[in-house]
């Protein structure tokens, strides 16, 4: 990485102009641009060299370079060059790309809570193993004033150790206590600190058992689970964070006949705002000029584009296919449609239960019993004994051995190796307990539009069609961006047509392509416009002079693996439910292919919600696995949720998953491995209370000496990991 | 035991300069790409200047 660096200006009055100059030099003089993309498919030698080939073979690209670890390509590029160029490029050799928001990778690309926290456990395992060695000659016998300077070497190295590497245990519990809360690092640093009290003064005393070795392996142990814990988590969330939202923040406002570029956020209902074709509406309004199609499948689902002409009210999100409009905002901010949207997910959010995480609800019983268990062994031998001494030696004993090392290590081991593994086969999981949740699921809920389908149409049949009058219609379509136009000339392309001599192309928005073709006029495009009846599914007209027209039909292809993932939900016994906003005919096709007997059409956001909520009121544990608007509020309805890539942002942030290839299939696997996941899990917590019952009374009857400590605190938390990385 | 007055620094140092050397590769982004490192090594075109 390298920062600009910046030549310091001297105090004086007339330089405190210099910056602002050098903040308008830099923007006069683009420096190079930083693109960044998500590689979801990416994973050997050759991977990494011929995406970097390519990348650096492309015209304006000064240096390219892979992440295999982050499964990221960042790009140092001249300022002309588009993260679009890249991704095509990426596309024609078969790797999937995902732009990355630059600014919030700079923000989480150093990770510096992660950084932190390895250089605490670098400090503890440094000074944890030269503690044990010197304990190794305490424990074979060294006496009398080797033994006490031993302990005295070990507490110089201890004390300052505890003091830097603790310190999140310690920030932690006190913020706990602070709330009246008891939390797993309560314990902790209660043994830590009541260990190292003990030892100094046992060692002042020169007395035979000192326990600076188990108060550092502790915090070794410890800070291991932590730091593993972090590292999952900070990949999934800065790769899902990073994903570049969809929505561009800016309109087109019109002012005084020529647009300029304004923030949504200063746009106000009765402006005028040019939207050009392929763009967003950026607000709620009413068309006062042009005409136009608007593809609403974000919104509702719906996958047939709608005619746009004056009059017609938008919705922010809809997408403009053909010509420039200009809208009215009627609605802007708070009111606009895409705000109610944020309120039904806000409310259905305020619905969904609390989850207590396995953790959680061990570290409930875990804690009192511990502290309870020390308390009395103290009070137990001093009232036996009559020695402070002796009794609070046991007692930090009794809390050493029951130490939540192996507790600590439980979760993150396991979440850790199936991370991991979700990852490599492009899941991202965005939240902690995610993968516990999704253990859970009996019932799977899919959107259709971009869920199950690839949101985009394709040709049916291109064998079907006579080959002159694809060669025509092929001509036509290339004169226009509509969705079905491009599918169209892709299709006849692939299928070898040459497309025929046309002259005159001129598109008219909202309606079609016409042109001269041999003498007669020949038209593409909507069924009125041409004269056809309407066919239910989404098509497109071919009219040629007087002749019939032709229909030239599409399908929303299925996701690869859509057929797959489904087939293995019902066959692992899960309820798979067809939840769309598309017309019936649409849905119902869908469902028949797939073999989904229980499917709804026309549904709206807030049917999807209800639908959910009612499921889960029945006792069922739902994943959702949708990518639309009007999915955001079901996704957080939800138990779990699972959004693909390609979702609108809104989407992606309610999701608790993420799906970074463009197939369904991880998410059977998914499901497999998070329920052998959280029963490894489970496993883990038996482990350790076996070692605790095992070693507790031990520890009470005064036999535990710092040896057996050590023993007993290493041999659990090994046995732990171990455990975990059997993960299939 | 006299000998302990230098073995005990001598550990000292041998442990401190492993850490050193730690806080070095992590301070030098050395972790953060372990996987793409790993199968770099295998590619046979000679990378002579390395990007960070």
């Amino acid at each position: 990485m390298t920062t600009a660096l910046r030549t310091p200006v001297s105090a004086c009055p007339a330089c405190l102009a210099a910056p602002a100059a050098e903040a308008i030099a830099e923007r006069a003089v683009p420096k190079d641009a930083r693109i960044s993309l998500s590689l979801p498919t990416a994973h050997c030698a050759a991977c990494i060299r011929t995406v970097e080939d390519v990348l650096n073979a492309q015209p304006g690209v000064s240096a390219a370079r892979v992440n295999l670890t982050l499964k990221r390509a960042s790009i140092d590029a001249a300022p002309s060059v588009t993260p679009e160029d890249m991704i095509k490029a990426l596309d024609r050799i078969g790797y999937p790309a995902h732009e990355l928001d630059a600014g919030t990778i700079a923000a989480t690309e150093t990770d510096k809570a992660g950084r932190d926290l390895l250089m605490r456990l670098a400090v503890a395992g440094f000074a944890s193993m030269n503690v044990m060695l010197l304990s190794v000659s305490v424990w074979s016998g060294a006496a009398d004033a080797t033994r006490d300077l031993f302990h005295w070497i070990s507490a110089a190295i201890t004390l300052p150790t505890i003091a830097f590497s603790a310190q999140p245990f310690f920030h932690n519990a006190w913020r706990a206590l602070r709330n009246a809360r008891l939390n797993m690092d309560v314990p902790i640093v209660l043994a830590i600190l009541l260990a190292v009290a003990t030892s100094l003064w046992e060692t002042t005393l020169s007395g035979e058992h000192a326990y600076f070795d188990a108060a550092l392996a502790l915090t070794f142990f410890l800070l291991a689970g932590r730091y593993l814990d972090h590292r999952t988590r900070s990949i999934a969330r800065s790769a899902a964070e990073e994903l570049a939202a969809l929505e561009v923040p800016r309109a087109l406002l019109m002012v005084g006949g020529s647009p300029v570029e304004t923030p949504i956020a200063d746009i106000k209902v009765d402006d005028v705002i040019l939207v050009r074709p392929g763009g967003r509406m950026p607000v709620d309004g009413e068309i006062t000029d042009g005409q136009s199609e608007l593809d609403r499948s974000l919104l509702t689902g719906e996958t047939l584009p709608v005619f746009a002409e004056q009059g017609l009210a938008v919705s922010a999100g809809e997408i403009n296919l053909t010509g420039p409009l200009t809208v009215r905002a009627t609605a802007v901010g708070q009111d606009s449609s895409l705000h109610q949207m944020a309120e039904l997910v806000a409310v259905a959010e305020s619905g969904r239960n609390r989850y207590t995480s396995l953790a959680d609800s061990a570290a409930k019983l875990y804690a009192p019993g511990v502290h309870i268990l020390s308390a009395l062994s103290f009070l137990g031998w001093l009232i036996y004994s009559g020695d402070a001494r002796i009794a609070l030696n046991i007692a930090a004993a009794v809390l050493i051995i029951t130490c939540p090392c192996a507790l600590g290590l439980a979760v993150p081991a396991v979440t850790t190796a199936a991370s991991g593994r979700l990852f490599k086969k492009g899941l991202l999981i965005k939240h902690s307990t995610a993968l516990e949740r999704l253990a859970e699921v009996d019932t799977v809920v899919f959107d259709k539009t971009g869920t199950l389908t690839n949101g985009t149409p394709v040709l049916r049949g291109v064998q079907g069609y006579d080959r002159t009058d694809l060669s025509v219609a092929m001509a036509l379509a290339l004169g226009s961006g509509h969705p079905l136009s491009k599918s169209l000339a892709d299709a006849a392309q692939a299928a070898g047509v040459v497309g025929a001599t046309v002259n005159g192309l001129e598109e008219i928005p909202g309606y079609g392509t016409k042109g001269l073709w041999q003498g007669t006029p020949v038209f593409l495009g909507r069924a009125a416009w041409v004269g056809a009846r309407p066919l239910a599914s989404t098509a497109t007209y071919l009219k040629i002079a007087d002749r019939d027209p032709i229909a030239f039909q599409f399908i929303d292809a299925m996701r690869q693996g859509a057929v797959e993932t489904v087939k293995a939900l019902q066959d692992a016994g899960k309820d798979v439910i067809l939840l769309s906003g598309d017309t019936a005919p649409a849905v119902e096709a869908l469902a028949a292919t797939l073999k989904i007997t229980r499917w709804t059409a026309e549904a709206l956001p807030s049917d999807k919600v209800q639908r959910i909520q009612n499921l889960t009121d029945k006792g069922h544990k739902v994943l959702m696995v949708g990518d639309g608007l009007n999915d955001t509020a079901a996704l957080t309805a939800a138990h779990v949720s699972i959004s693909p890539a390609s979702a609108l942002d809104a989407a992606r942030v309610a999701s608790d998953i993420v799906l970074l290839g463009n197939d369904l299939d991880p998410i059977a696997d998914a499901l497999a491995t998070a329920v052998s996941a959280t029963k490894r899990i489970r496993e883990n917590f038996r482990i350790a209370t076996v070692y605790n019952v095992i070693a507790v009374p031990f520890a009470i009857a005064g036999l535990a000496t710092p040896l057996v400590a050590a023993l007993a605190m290493s041999a659990s938390s090994i046995t732990v990991s171990l455990n975990a990385l059997r993960l299939r | 035991m006299d000998v302990l007055v230098y073995l005990i620094p001598i550990s000292l140092l041998l442990g401190g300069a492993g850490l050193v050397a730690f806080v070095y590769t992590v301070k030098s982004n050395q972790y953060d790409d372990p996987d793409g490192n790993s199968q770099r090594i295998l590619s046979d075109t000679y990378d002579d200047a390395p990007k960070s």
